[in-house]
């Protein structure tokens, strides 16, 4: 298929706006993505023809929900191309994912003493929940260093790997700076020492191929609503002898195979980790979503975002007092910029009244920040239905607005 | 004059603006214009934390009334700074208590005061009239 971005805009009705009377640029895509018709279209077909609690009735609807439920696990294993199907767990999303790893895999395997091993680039959502995790355990939480470029210190990564080191926790890639992180040396590395490695993938999967096998990876997870599916649906993948071992996370329905006052016995995989009824409608989303992005091709979505990052990149270095913060020589669609005098909060403002929604702030990275020296910054993150005209009015509204401030 | 009366004319010098751009060059310009606070106020004890700008808050007692001293790391916070100092500084604790402070919604900025902006200006009037509270406290003890 020939990859034409004005034709695939059309997917995407909420593009088609302004905002303060301005054509709306949305620039906002490593917070969240923009849902295209088909899964829009898919969430009410789900409740206006078979919504129903799926598993346990006999009747038609809660077979038809079932059966698509059960589908979209099948469509996230092979996307991903896990394994079994049993590998694939929902979740909310990925810091619920990190979440259930954290405290699940922290009981059975950290003890007082022990180490966790994380990057200095991490999301707060892969760093708190190890955090707690350790002060529950007696744990130590212990952070790879990040260069000045934006790369992970490869050095430091292979000193502070352990004997004591349980598990190792990695962005796929940064939201704050867009490097793509090495994840499948890194594994190789901890594997050969024996130690798990958790990769937090919610700004690469859609953004490039993911292949779980490949990497090796032993936890991956990541969100639907940043890969054009809705919010609050998430997927945990987790290799079968990491999940077998692992207690359960929460309590309740569906996780269970018996229950008395006196012993509960639990259900296999998946089940054992998804307690409570299901969020149907959004997973049914997240296949759509998921064929939606197939159906344009994984390679054809890369290439167009890679294009509009050099073009962007080019541009903002062309103008004056503006500081690109993560230069790593590969990156993601996400360009992170301060200017040397103007706060981000002030530019972000006005762009805003231009029409123009990027992120401003320290992108719930505050310890990327303080190791820059900086408090926060500009972000503009690209997604398929971005267009080379929309990083020319950033680029226009960028010289206005720095203007109205000189 | 009093806070009604300052709020009143805030949102008449705002009425002669056409559009937003020459809207946001007025606060720019007041941003500008924020009376610098001395050093020693600007430490972490008077830092009113957002996550986006920082934003600093001292308060004076003199004969009756309470003297604000603000500043930020963002030029259009300060400008909303300078509005709500030049409307609450000089004023009794009970007037502070009291105000509304309608003006900003008036005048179309009601946006950088949402909770959720996190630019540390609602934090910053919930100070401005926590200082107030105490001071009339504290005097109420005399």
């Amino acid at each position: 298929m020939i990859f034409d971005v004005q034709k695939l805009r059309v997917d995407f009705p909420i593009l088609n706006q302004q905002v303060h009377g301005k054509p709306l640029v949305y620039f906002d895509n490593a917070a969240t993505t923009q849902k295209p018709n088909d899964v829009i279209g898919s969430i009410s077909d789900y409740y206006n023809t078979y919504n129903s609690n799926i598993h346990r009735g006999v009747h038609f609807l809660s077979q038809k929900a079932t059966n698509a439920y059960e589908s979209v696990r099948d469509t996230v294993r092979k996307f991903i191309n896990a394994e079994h199907r049993h590998e694939i767990i929902f979740t909310r999303g990925t810091t619920e994912s990190i979440n259930l790893i954290a405290t699940s895999f922290g009981k059975k395997f950290l003890k007082p003493g022990d180490e966790v091993l994380i990057s200095w680039m991490e999301h707060h959502s892969n760093i708190v929940p190890w955090q707690m995790a350790c002060e529950e355990r007696g744990a130590l939480l212990k952070v790879i260093p990040v260069s000045d470029k934006g790369d992970i210190e490869t050095d430091s990564y292979l000193k502070l790997l352990n004997e004591k080191t349980k598990i190792v926790a990695i962005t796929h890639v940064s939201n704050a700076l867009g490097t793509i992180v090495p994840v499948k040396e890194m594994i190789a590395t901890a594997h050969s020492r024996n130690i798990p490695v958790l990769v937090d993938g919610a700004q690469a999967i859609s953004h490039q191929q993911v292949d779980v096998r490949d990497l090796d990876a032993d936890f991956y997870c990541f969100s639907g609503h940043k890969m054009y599916a809705p919010m609050g649906i998430g997927i945990l993948y987790g290799k079968e002898k990491w999940l077998e071992e692992m207690p359960p996370y929460q309590g309740g329905g569906e996780m269970i195979q018996d229950v008395s006052f006196v012993r509960t016995t639990y259900n296999e995989l998946p089940f054992k980790f998804e307690a409570g009824t299901p969020n149907v409608g959004d997973a049914i989303g997240l296949e759509k979503a998921i064929n939606y992005i197939l159906s344009i091709g994984m390679k054809e979505i890369a290439k167009h975002e890679h294009e509009l990052l050099t073009y962007a990149t080019e541009e903002l270095k062309r103008i004056n007092g503006i500081r690109i913060i993560g230069n790593s020589d590969n990156k993601a669609a996400v360009i992170s910029f301060i200017h040397e005098t103007i706060h981000p909060y002030d530019i972000g403002t006005i762009l805003d009244q231009l029409g123009i929604a990027i992120r401003t702030g320290n992108h719930c990275a505050q310890p990327l920040m303080d190791r820059y020296g900086i408090q926060g910054t500009m972000r503009a993150s690209f997604a398929l239905y971005n267009t080379k005209t929309e990083i020319d009015i950033l680029y226009n509204s960028l010289l206005r607005t720095i203007k109205m401030f000189s | 004059m009093s806070i009604r009366d300052l709020e009143e004319q805030i949102v008449g010098e705002f009425m002669v603006f056409d559009d937003w751009m020459d809207k946001y060059n007025h606060i720019i310009e007041m941003g500008k214009d924020l009376p610098k606070i001395e050093d020693k106020f600007k430490i972490d004890n008077n830092l009113i934390p957002g996550c986006q700008s920082r934003v600093w808050l001292h308060a004076g007692f003199e004969e009756g009334k309470v003297f604000f001293y603000a500043d930020s790391d963002a030029v259009i916070t300060k400008g909303i700074i300078n509005l709500l100092i030049r409307v609450l500084s000089g004023q009794t604790p009970d007037e502070i208590l009291d105000s509304k402070l309608e003006f900003i919604d008036r005048i179309g900025l009601k946006e950088h005061l949402s909770p959720t902006r996190s630019n540390g200006l609602t934090s910053m009037i919930k100070q401005m009239k926590l200082y107030a509270l105490v001071i009339k406290t504290k005097n109420g003890e005399n």
